[in-house]
């Protein structure tokens, strides 16, 4: 799964940064279950492995674009607010901040306690370095649009840092989530050329301590960070591809954390040892994965087929299928249950009758009696094309071809490696219906995907969803900063987007980590399991690793 | 050679650059945070708005200096530092893997055609045929539960203990040596068939010869006539294949280093080629070209070694 959503990444650092991924409750059992011994008292000490795909690419945030990267910068460097548990943004080199009356200038207010890991003391010099680093025209960055709608970034006094848009920006805030660079050791040497890449300084709860290249990161404690030292001394990160291996490997001892897939999560872990020496978790992903179609095409410019081909979905039976239960029906762009979703959105329940007769109604019907639509002597058939290396979405497609196959409809199934998908396909706008998925920020600004002036090529709306009403929408949206009325403007959003059926809207996946049982203070909340994990800790008389 | 090495490089470098897609892809491409003009400006950062012949050129320029370039992927670390961090385990594996090859399969392959058709040789021709036909992976996936997780015998993946620091030096080698027992017993298994079948066949072509029957006319020892004068025929198309095995020390497998948590040669061309990452594509390349030719060079001279027409002729 790290390489399906991650290849469709909307604002993926946020994510991975402020909360790593995650809203929504644990499994009730497991919940139970964690309730044992939760009192034995917090101390420090040991270490915790975690398992990752991927080996890191930089250490440098404002270069580095891959999730393992983002998770170890995450627990490096500092912005300068995040996501509490709750999604709520909360302040963290910033001790507080204003917005000013025609929400244009943001000040902020940072912490006079905060040092670098050399020692060096942390100043408003640090973020306006940082900023100008993002829009420095020579800087490789994949961050620097939205430092762009700055107008004038501008250091007040030695803690006071501040920023005026050109217009006002709702998520403009949480885009200071972005960590901090040192300017001291930054200022006048090529960014990729230094040393910083492999060796970070940052003011974050852990520094590094040993990178062996594909093998392991060390991390250790920073016995200075400003909210008090974390519990946990060491943080070793693992590379292992393959999350068969992985999953071995966990059981064997040498892992204490690894994300899993849904296949070890339903039929692997259910056993009585596993659970006595491990925990798991279960909380929806903030992503989604659809069938969207390409609206250029003469097919797919009737509303009803749309619809019709929703009706002709049954999405539980994609994620009983594909994901063995562990996901939930997607009906719109965001996350079910987090405060711009509509809870009474229309629904596309499994219903092939209804999908037959909006098909009817659009002049299809079956004149040769060969089982398939057709209309004017054309068939009513199209293709499905989806990236290479993303099971889900192939197995996905498969069920999506038999369904529609019942009502008639001939779905070819293509499935082509990542670049050549993008390039052939996706970019020049030359596929029928296309499977992917998108991981999204927390904030619900989604002007990228769905404007009407984003349909250019190599541009997100590359369904060509044009509609004048959403337009109007997303430009309010992104201007609004009351969140009533934010609400209510992206909720009327999501009523145009359930009506239109521009995209099917599939699923909504879980992130699925499991712990060691030694290591307590998890506390499940909205944002996930790891927004606290300086707190989590291994009780004295349980701890693992000594040196 | 040199005009050799020219032309290869030459047709990856085009080669490579005609597979759609560009290394700025996987940074850029589906991100809703890049605008088109980023995407042009990180296109010339690297040259990629360029014509490909200037491209190569400059390329080729830097190589005659024994410069590789800087990756593209995003940490920009130079090729040869890439590669060197790497080649080292795989070099390990591969020559362990291809020594633990001959020493079984030599033997295997000699007695299997003496006692042509005899039990010992059904018994190994199914064995072999086995072991190429057994999935890598699978195998190893089965060994790990079985002696990693369940018995607790060996470690599952990866090179080291995490404990390796803290040992003493012997207790290092004996590490190592314990990670290194299934990688290299997967890798060498499926490759038993392919060597045991052409010695068995290079061998029964041979003792059929006349000079095998005056040999043993001659009243030599059947010992001595095998392993004397059949084998030192019987090697010589095996020189072949162990020359052209020259390239494949530095590359490794993709699975096999997937499913064993190895940083080696192979995951780092695979993780290459789809990155788009063309210094480093063209740097893993020319290294393999250059040892193809110098295996082939190697197995002249092994047949010279080997076959004294060759020597005097």
């Amino acid at each position: 799964m790290s390489r399906a959503l991650s290849r469709c990444r909307l604002l993926r650092w946020l994510m991975t940064f402020c909360c790593l991924l995650a809203i929504g409750a644990c499994d009730r059992r497991d919940q139970e279950l964690s309730v044992q011994a939760e009192d034995a008292p917090p101390a420090a000490g040991d270490t915790i492995l975690i398992g990752s795909g991927a080996d890191a690419v930089t250490l440098l945030p404002v270069l580095a674009s891959d999730s393992t990267s983002a998770d170890i910068n995450g627990l490096v460097y500092n912005g300068l607010v995040r996501y509490d548990k709750n999604l709520e943004i909360e302040g963290v080199l910033a001790e507080s901040w204003e917005v000013s009356e025609d929400n244009r200038v943001l000040t902020f207010h940072l912490r006079r306690d905060v040092l670098w890991h050399d020692g060096a003391p942390f100043t408003a010099d640090d973020v306006l370095f940082t900023y100008e680093l993002l829009v420095d025209p020579e800087t490789p960055t994949a961050y620097a649009d939205r430092y762009r709608q700055v107008a004038e970034a501008q250091v007040l006094d030695r803690y006071t840092f501040r920023v005026r848009y050109y217009e006002p920006l709702a998520p403009a805030l949480i885009s200071w989530a972005f960590p901090v660079h040192p300017r001291h050791l930054l200022e006048g040497v090529e960014l990729t050329r230094t040393t910083l890449a492999s060796r970070p300084v940052g003011t974050g709860p852990y520094r590094l301590v040993d990178w062996r290249r594909g093998e392991r990161i060390v991390l250790e404690a920073n016995p200075d960070y400003f909210e008090g030292p974390p519990y946990i001394h060491r943080v070793l990160y693992r590379v292992i591809p393959d999350s068969t291996t992985m999953f071995l490997e966990l059981q064997s001892g040498g892992l204490d954390y690894m994300g899993l897939t849904p296949l070890q999560y339903a039929m692997q872990t259910d056993t009585p040892a596993f659970r006595r020496r491990f925990r798991k978790y279960r909380y929806p992903a903030f992503a989604y994965t659809y069938l969207g179609y390409n609206l250029q095409r003469p097919l797919f410019q009737d509303r009803r087929v749309r619809q019709a081909l929703s009706y002709a979905i049954d999405k539980q039976e994609i994620i009983d299928g594909v994901l063995l239960g562990l996901g939930q029906v997607a009906d719109g762009p965001y996350t079910p249950g987090s405060w711009v979703h509509h809870p009474q959105l229309r629904q596309y329940d499994y219903n092939p009758g209804r999908a037959r007769e909006l098909l009817a109604e659009a002049g299809w019907s079956d004149g040769n009696g060969d089982g398939f639509l057709e209309r004017d002597g054309r068939p009513l058939a199209f293709t499905i094309v989806t990236n290479q290396g993303n099971d889900q979405r192939v197995k996905a497609g498969e069920i999506i071809q038999r369904r529609l196959a019942e009502v008639g409809v001939q779905v070819r199934l293509r499935v082509v490696e990542w670049a050549t998908f993008l390039n052939e396909f996706i970019n020049p706008g030359n596929f029928d219906a296309t499977i992917l998925g998108w991981s999204g920020g927390i904030d619900p600004d989604v002007y990228n995907v769905w404007h009407s002036s984003k349909t250019g090529p190599g541009e997100l709306n590359f369904i060509g969803f044009k509609n004048e009403e959403v337009d109007e929408l997303l430009e309010q949206g992104r201007r609004t900063f009351d969140l009533q009325e934010r609400q209510r403007i992206y909720r009327r959003f999501q009523e145009i987007l359930a009506e239109e059926q521009p995209y099917t809207f599939l699923y909504v996946p879980e992130s699925l980590p499991v712990v060691a049982a030694r290591f307590r203070g998890i506390e499940p909340a909205p944002a996930g399991i790891m927004y606290n994990f300086i707190r989590w800790y291994v009780p004295a008389e349980e701890q693992k690793y000594h040196r | 050679m040199v005009p050799l090495l020219l032309g290869i490089t030459l047709v990856s470098f085009v080669v490579i650059h005609l597979a759609p897609g560009e290394p700025t892809d996987l940074q850029t491409q589906l991100n809703p945070e890049i605008s088109a003009e980023l995407q042009q400006r990180l296109r010339a950062q690297y040259d990629l708005d360029r014509p490909l012949l200037v491209q190569y050129g400059k390329w080729l320029g830097r190589l005659v200096r024994l410069d590789f370039g800087d990756s593209f992927s995003q940490d920009r670390r130079p090729v040869t530092a890439k590669i060197a961090e790497r080649l080292p385990i795989t070099i390990l594996i591969n020559v362990l893997s291809i020594s633990l090859i001959l020493a079984v399969a030599v033997p295997v392959g000699i007695l299997a055609a003496v006692r042509r058709n005899s039990p010992f040789d059904r018994l190994t021709t199914l064995l072999v045929f086995i072991g190429f036909a057994t999935p890598s992976f699978w195998l190893a996936l089965l060994l790990m539960d079985l002696l990693g997780v369940r018995y607790g015998l060996l470690p599952v993946v990866g090179l080291k203990s995490l404990g390796y620091d803290y040992l003493s030096f012997p207790g290092r080698v004996l590490d190592i040596l314990r990670h290194l027992v299934l990688p290299v017993f997967v890798s060498a298994f499926g490759g038993l068939a392919g060597f045991s079948r052409y010695m068995r066949a290079n061998m029964l072509e041979v003792i059929r010869q006349d000079y095998i029957l005056t040999a043993r006319a001659k009243g030599l020892t059947e010992r001595r006539v095998i392993g004397h004068h059949a084998l030192r025929n019987a090697l010589l198309p095996v020189i072949t294949i162990l020359g052209l095995s020259v390239p494949g020390l530095i590359g490794g497998s993709v699975i096999f280093e997937t499913i064993f948590a190895i940083p080696g040669m192979g995951k780092l061309f695979y993780d290459g080629v789809m990155m788009r990452d063309y210094p480093l594509i063209m740097g893993i390349l020319v290294i393999g070209a250059i040892l193809t030719l110098i295996g082939n060079l190697l197995a002249d001279l092994g047949y010279a070694l080997a076959d004294p027409r060759i020597r005097r002729g």
